[in-house]
């Protein structure tokens, strides 16, 4: 993600937090965003993190960090416990996306879930020029790329009525960082959704 | 600090061991009492004005008292957590003013063993009561009285080290700011009491122990101190480490067709057991594999460690290796798990390492690194 987009998701999802909630931030990276909604929104928690490097900047930033595999779903953590559970642009980078989502909602009150759409129109347009889309959102050469499930906005949406999970709010935004007001999964290139 | 030795940068140079004596009993969890006992210590950086940069290391089941830099009359013996601690290493005493433990009932200057027993001016020996993590906390806690410190900037500790910042967090919670329990467990499993019991069977069967008055008998338990040291470096070390150590390979050419030391494996072995059996106290040995075997906050509070937990207020820190088979990174988990229902701020490290439990000691750059992180993130 670009600075801006980085600054647009951390924004959006520190207007979906409450003063002083408590908060898991799944796949949480160098914790600049559990820091932010902690000193923007006095909320407390802990971020999940796989990697040692991340870890480690996680641990410099202030945060709470936990080194667990995602992959292995969130057994440790009980039910209801975190007002909030949030997984901001990593959903697609975990295999067990149904199991993550039903544990993510079985722990938190709501969750947050913001990824990249696959279905972007520039994203379709570098696929009927044959070639695997790369993007400011999709910065990745399909071969090295930490994506492991290519979905997109009416996929996620269809995914989250086939569980029964409610969606409360839903911020789809464009290339420039604009909100979409209609053809979200044409026009959208990145999709916030608050559930519940 | 000047000194006349090559060490390397970052050591904390010579350092003299202090010893600390107290007169007042001290009632052990057991009921015994100790009529009055001596602590010996290591200090390392200075004690600020407001007395809050003071971070206590606990040493583990071999550990002493001599954690970093060299004395002057040994200048090869180095403390054994140097790589850790030292002006700008991870526990950075040019920040800090570290201050690092013999436990009671060792055997390098505390009252042990090995010291006479008041009563009859003989080595205790065997008669020295079994003391418990609380029991050593409870005496690290009156040193801490002699040296102005009301409250730990932070308590770190490895393995059974671990414990000792456990129970300071959950017995004087208002003592310990930050509790940084690496390679540790909220209590052992039967597979790692069992490890303990042959440990001591290998001991205390040894006929030159006399019961735990060897002293006497001007011997000691040599074969059995050396068996158990042998069955412990099997069980910190891991099945990958070993291989990569020493594989199959042998000390010279073929097969001698017989039960010398053939192997390398067995030659390390019988090395660090004579070295072991030669320094370290059976009794003391065997004092603390009953530390260890004992402790368990969970069970001192109906079995739920969470609850063992409540009186917390530290943040922690934890962490594990992925080879560590005799303190699993599970059993950190399960102490992670018991400290978020606390909703206390803990972080959690898993470091990849070939070298099992020994990775402790041992000074991989991701262990340190968090280390490190976490340390300069300790305001004094």
């Amino acid at each position: 993600m670009s600075t801006l987009d980085i600054r647009i998701d951390h924004d959006v999802i520190a207007s979906w937090v409450a003063e002083g909630a408590r908060v898991l931030d799944l796949g949480c990276g160098d914790g600049e965003l559990l820091r932010y909604l902690k000193d923007k929104r006095g909320a407390s928690g802990y971020g999940v993190e796989i990697d040692v490097e991340r870890v480690i900047a996680g641990m410099k930033n202030g945060i709470n960090v936990l080194q667990i595999d995602l992959e292995e779903g969130l057994y440790d953590f009980e039910d209801q416990s975190f007002d909030l559970v949030i997984i901001s642009n990593a959903l697609q980078t975990l295999h067990r996306t149904e199991k993550l989502l039903r544990e993510m909602l079985r722990v938190g009150r709501e969750a947050v879930v913001s990824f990249p759409n696959f279905a972007y129109w520039k994203h379709r347009v570098a696929i009927m020029d044959g070639h695997m889309p790369v993007s400011d959102r999709l910065p990745f050469q399909w071969y090295d790329t930490p994506n492991v499930r290519f979905f997109t906005v009416a996929d996620f949406e269809a995914l989250c009525d086939k569980l029964g999970i409610a969606v409360r709010e839903r911020l789809v935004l464009d290339d420039a960082g604009k909100p979409v007001t209609e053809e979200h999964n044409f026009l959208g290139s990145f999709a916030l959704y608050r559930l519940g | 600090m000047a000194n006349d030795f090559p060490l390397s940068s970052g050591s904390v140079g010579v350092v003299a061991p202090l010893s600390a004596r107290f007169d007042t009993p001290l009632t052990l969890k057991s009921g015994a009492v100790l009529p009055g006992f001596e602590l010996m210590y290591e200090t390392y950086g200075t004690l600020n004005g407001a007395r809050s940069n003071a971070v206590l290391v606990c040493p583990a089941l071999s550990g002493h008292h001599h954690a970093a830099g060299v004395h002057a009359d040994a200048p090869n013996n180095t403390g054994w957590w140097d790589n850790l601690i030292g002006p700008g290493k991870p526990l950075d005493t040019s920040k800090f003013f570290v201050v690092s433990i013999n436990n009671l009932g060792g055997c390098h200057g505390s009252t042990g063993p090995v010291s006479a027993n008041p009563d009859t001016g003989r080595p205790w020996g065997a008669d020295f009561p079994i003391v418990t993590v609380e029991d050593w906390m409870a005496a690290q806690a009156l040193l801490a009285d002699r040296l102005g410190v009301d409250s730990w900037a932070a308590i770190i500790g490895g393995s059974l080290g671990g414990m000792q910042a456990m129970a300071w967090a959950i017995h004087r919670p208002a003592r310990v700011r930050h509790a940084i329990v690496i390679a540790s467990a909220p209590k052992l499993t039967a597979q790692n009491i069992a490890f303990n019991e042959v440990a001591r069977q290998a001991i205390i069967t040894d006929p030159d122990f006399h019961g735990g008055h060897f002293y006497e008998h001007d011997t000691l338990p040599r074969r059995g101190l050396r068996l158990a040291r042998m069955l412990g470096h099997i069980t910190y070390q891991s099945d990958d480490l070993m291989a990569e150590k020493f594989g199959r390979r042998l000390r010279e050419g073929g097969r001698k067709f017989s039960f010398e030391v053939e192997f390398e494996v067995e030659s390390y072995l019988r090395y660090q057991g004579d070295k072991f059996a030669a320094s370290f106290d059976a009794n003391t040995y065997l004092l603390a594999t009953r530390a260890l075997d004992y402790f368990d906050p969970a069970g001192d509070a109906g079995g739920d460690l969470a609850a063992a937990f409540a009186p917390a207020t530290a943040d922690f820190l934890l962490v594990s290796f992925s080879t560590d088979w005799r303190f699993a990174p599970a059993r950190s988990r399960e102490i992670v798990d018991a400290l978020m229902r606390n909703r206390r701020n803990v972080s959690y490290a898993e470091i990849e390492s070939s070298a099992g439990h020994d990775s402790f000691l041992l000074d991989d750059p991701h262990y340190h690194a968090v280390l490190r992180a976490y340390f300069d993130n300790i305001t004094v």
